[in-house]
């Protein structure tokens, strides 16, 4: 490809407002710096011959030159401010500014983890009511608030499962896991020891319920099952699934990422769930930033409440407590897991969690739930005659489409999901589910209008047709009108660059 | 509701569009005997205002270190965060943005990781850094887990100097591994002989430094025990703006560095979130859990920046990748990047002396209360004292006084009795000679 026939010929390289910024490391002026500090007192100092010589290497930049910096970063980036994120599994959805106010209050933002409880009883109850929240919407006896994300909510559920069957005595091997399960299922699982036995799918895009039960025995500790499932379906013979694996005395894990679009409306308590984790940057709203923070409280029974890590909130005589070290009895610990990070959990997450659920309340959750499921529904509608529809619907939250349109078109859905960028629109999630060929998972959620669903659907439509019409050049070109074009991936795995270092005339000085 | 747009028009118009009748016919997969039929034991909707109120409302009840001379440390630290880091971080372009998966709208982010990658390498002395993990303690638990992918090997070994959370973490990670701990018992003084507890099984010997109590320690002497043994040498700090002043663990021969990031650019918060740092050697980046992003050229050469190494990764690997971790602390890195780069190499080494400087003096100040023994000799910013009376009921009456005034060790060990008197006091650029007084004082009144 010629390598500077899309550069914008300006002598600077930018175009208008996309203006190129190069590296911190390469900008700046030794010893200057971007904070105002006063002269520390000079003492005799107490480091042991421990001070550190030489230069670290930090660039030094004025406030107005890293503010100029970021800023150009930040114009560089799509983000559900601007823009439709038709991102599948991943519930793009409105973040709401009152929620960052919320957490930026003194009087939470400030607080140190370790203050002695009686300073912190509005904090602790904060908890408190995040917790009620939580388990009445869930329709579970007990929430674990301190997994720091999804994948440490699966981690926690899992341990808290395995504690469960060997306080029992009851020592198993097999997790079951369904083939079209997120990657962090079978990972999660690995990393408690179990050996992953994978479910495959049927017809209808649900876990097989006879395949299940062939895979059931004495010694399959749990099944990690995502309800609604990956391919945006409910897994509509999940109470016999339940029964089952209940059957055999093992436990039953959900993956609750596609929470969004039962809540209001289907409390998995009512399910047959023993462990379940919320993914809050999901569900409730607290940002994605850019790939985090999260928060992953998991909702327990009470058969596995007793396992709950370290540490949690009770109510004591004389208010609300922590309980942060094993006690005597099972309210005070004594069966825990252990401690999953450091201090109490994401709190910043849980007042943002907490501010979106009170802002909707019941009535508006479960209309939460309504609205995302009938807008994926109405994307599958405008969308089926000219997309390759994987299952038949009605969806729930998320609808599933694969490459069939794209035969014979040369087009592949990588190219696809790129020329959208150049339309203005994020990509939709590609090639997951792994069980559908060349998959396209949209996922619309609550937040977005019609207007913003039926300009999607024209877009969406007329590069269908622009593909069958043998245009496939403009997808291979694409994207073309973003800050960079494709990315030679392959390349940076091979030849890792995973820093910036100084030029080796200038390392030399 | 102030989140939705569709208004009852739309969604008649869209369920005639469907071709169903009522929204129930989209939940028709779901069981009858599933569905949620009686009302929920919640509130209804609230309006901005109400939701202001309420939370405003338990926010009050708490004792701000903003307002009360605060000497609380323990692994999350006060200091004082420029008011650009703030507003970069709600920029919505940094704020709602999703994972970079896709590079070409994503490239903001991915450019502010690759300068959080470097910066981390830069600080810790190490060759490379990942782009993120949930915050110190599980950071550290990772590590354990690399080490041992790296060894081949099950024995773990944790200092006594280690931050307790820190050594829960990384006990339960393990749980139902076949990894095996030696855990020094607390190391008040710093005089624990690591090397003695190294043998040919040994996968990592974990250390901290500045350690939990304060002191400071040359750990060249234990890298080398670790490289004669094959064990690799794990160095946990928890106050990064140490590292502004203070010899870093790539300087000590440490293979593998874990950091609480929080002191730089992010707020207390009750204990997160926080940013853990996660650095090693060239030759062990394919055993690093979590995300890492890499320098390539798009197709037209020019520069730019993707995920990489990602056949780590869950997604990519699922039952056999280096870990199940998929969330980062993206926005907390973020935080930590903009911070440090305002710093740079002057500000954080300024940052660092008065840190130090102001911790002597208070040293020196809460040393001289009669019923209060320093029992440090080097410290960075904070130190043990060890009282006349137990620390916990001592804590809880400082601040009755209005004074944050250190954290019990008892809160973390609350078996040993031994170290019921002992008091952990962090000191920081936020606290004046007013501040150090004021501690002094209601110190004294109750001793």
């Amino acid at each position: 490809m010629a390598a500077t026939s899309r550069t914008p010929g300006t002598i600077t390289g930018n175009r208008g407002l996309q203006i190129e910024e190069p590296l911190i490391f390469e900008q700046g002026t030794a010893g200057r710096t971007g904070v105002d500090l006063a002269e520390p007192v000079p003492r005799e100092d107490r480091l042991g011959g421990l001070a550190r010589e030489g230069e670290i290497g930090l660039p030094g930049l004025s406030e107005p030159e890293v503010m100029r910096h970021f800023m150009r970063l930040s114009q560089k980036n799509f983000a559900i401010d601007s823009g439709f994120y038709p991102l599948g599994s991943c519930t793009m959805k409105h973040n709401p500014r009152l929620n960052e106010r919320l957490a930026r209050l003194p009087g939470l933002a400030d607080l140190h983890p370790m203050q002695p409880e009686a300073t912190v009883q509005g904090a602790l109850e904060l908890i408190d009511s995040l917790a009620r929240w939580l388990k009445v919407l869930t329709g579970m006896e007990a929430v674990a608030l301190s997994p720091a994300a999804g994948a440490q909510g699966e981690l926690c559920g899992m341990m808290c499962i395995r504690a469960a069957l060997e306080a029992k005595g009851d020592a198993r091997r097999r997790v079951l896991v369904p083939e079209s399960a997120h990657g962090t299922n079978p990972a999660t699982a690995a990393a408690c020891g179990y050996d992953i036995d994978a479910v495959a799918n049927n017809a209808r895009g649900r876990v097989d319920l006879a395949a299940v039960k062939a895979k059931l025995g004495d010694d399959v500790a749990g099944i990690m099952l995502t309800n609604p499932n990956t391919c945006g379906l409910f897994e509509d013979e999940i109470l016999e699934i339940a029964e089952a694996v209940h059957e055999v005395g093992a436990y039953f894990y959900c993956d609750g990422a596609n929470f969004n679009a039962i809540v209001g409306k289907v409390r998995p308590g009512d399910l047959g769930i023993d462990a379940m984790h919320l993914n809050l940057h999901k569900t409730f709203s607290t940002p994605h930033g850019g790939g985090g923070p999260g928060s992953g409280p998991v909702v327990l029974s009470g058969g596995l409440a007793p396992f709950a890590p370290l540490p949690f909130v009770v109510h004591g005589k004389e208010g609300f407590r922590l309980v942060e070290h094993r006690g005597r009895s099972e309210d005070e610990g004594l069966s825990a897991i252990g401690r999953l990070k450091g201090f109490h959990g994401q709190m910043g997450m849980f007042v943002r969690a907490l501010a979106y659920m009170m802002s909707h309340g019941a009535d508006g959750l479960r209309q939460v739930a309504e609205d995302a499921v009938l807008n994926a529904n109405y994307l599958l509608a405008g969308l089926k005659d000219v997309l390759t529809v994987s299952y038949p619907g009605p969806c729930m939250h998320e609808v599933l489409f694969d490459d069939g349109f794209l035969e014979d078109t040369g087009v592949s859905t990588l190219d696809f999901a790129k020329a959208l960028i150049d339309e203005g629109f994020h990509p939709t999630t590609i090639y997951f589910p792994l069980v559908v060929h060349g998959a396209m998972l949209m996922e619309p959620t609550e937040t977005e209008s019609k207007a913003s669903l039926d300009q999607f659907i024209a877009t969406v439509r007329g590069l269908a047709a622009g593909a069958r019409s043998g245009d496939a050049a403009k997808f291979h070109d694409a994207p073309k009108l973003t800050p960079r074009r494709r990315l030679d991936e392959t390349g940076a795995a091979r030849h890792p660059v995973l820093r910036w270092r100084p030029a080796p005339d200038k390392a030399a000085e | 509701m102030r989140y939705l747009p569709l208004t009852d028009n739309d969604r008649q118009a869209m369920l005639a569009a469907i071709g169903v009748t009522s929204i129930e016919d989209l939940f028709a997969d779901v069981p009858a005997a599933a569905r949620l039929e009686a009302p929920l034991d919640l509130p209804d909707h609230a309006g901005e205002m109400e939701v202001e109120r309420a939370i405003a409302g338990l926010a009050a009840r708490n004792l701000s270190p903003a307002t009360a001379p605060s000497f609380l440390g323990a692994g999350a630290y006060r200091h004082h965060l420029p008011a650009t880091v703030d507003y970069l971080i709600q920029r919505g372009e940094f704020l709602t943005s999703y994972t970079p998966y896709q590079p070409e709208v994503s490239q903001g982010t991915l450019q502010y990781l690759f300068e959080f990658q470097t910066q981390v390498a830069l600080l810790t002395a190490m060759d490379v850094a990942n782009a993120s993990m949930y915050d110190g303690a599980s950071a550290c638990a990772e590590a354990v887990m690399m080490a041992r992918r790296i060894t081949g090997r099950n024995k773990v070994v944790l200092s006594g100097g280690l931050h307790p959370h820190y050594r829960e973490t990384a006990a339960t990670f393990a749980r139902y591994s076949n990894a095996e701990f030696a855990a020094a018992p607390p190391d008040v003084e710093g005089v624990e002989d690591l090397g003695a507890m190294i043998d040919g099984e040994t996968a990592c010997v974990v250390v901290q430094n500045p350690a939990f109590f304060g002191h400071l320690g040359d750990l060249a002497p234990l890298a080398a025990r670790c490289a004669e043994s094959g064990a690799i040498m794990i160095v946990a700090v928890t106050e990064v703006v140490s590292l502004g002043a203070v010899r870093p663990p790539g300087e000590m021969g440490a293979d593998i560095v874990v950091a609480e990031g929080q002191s730089l650019g992010n707020p207390l918060g009750f204990g997160g979130p926080y940013v853990g740092l996660l650095a090693t050697r060239d030759k062990h980046v394919r055993q690093m859990p979590g995300r890492i992003v890499g320098e390539t050229t798009d197709v037209d050469g020019r520069r730019g920046w993707v995920l990489t190494l990602s056949t780590r990764e869950q997604h990519i690997r699922r039952d056999k990748a280096t870990s199940n971790i998929c969330t980062n602390s993206g926005l907390c890195a973020l935080a930590f990047t903009v911070h440090l780069a305002l710093l740079g190499s002057a500000g954080l080494k300024r940052l660092a002396a008065i840190n130090h400087s102001v911790a002597v003096r208070a040293a020196d100040v809460l040393g001289a209360v009669p019923g209060v023994e320093v029992l440090n000799d080097t410290f960075f910013n904070e130190f043990t004292l060890r009282l006349s009376k137990p620390a916990g009921a001592v804590a809880d009456k400082l601040a009755q006084r209005g004074v944050l005034g250190g954290v019990p060790v008892s809160r973390f060990y609350p078996r040993e009795s031994e170290l019921a008197n002992l008091l952990l006091v962090a000191v920081s650029e936020t606290n004046s000679e007013a501040d150090i007084a004021a501690f002094a004082g209601a110190l004294e009144a109750l001793l």
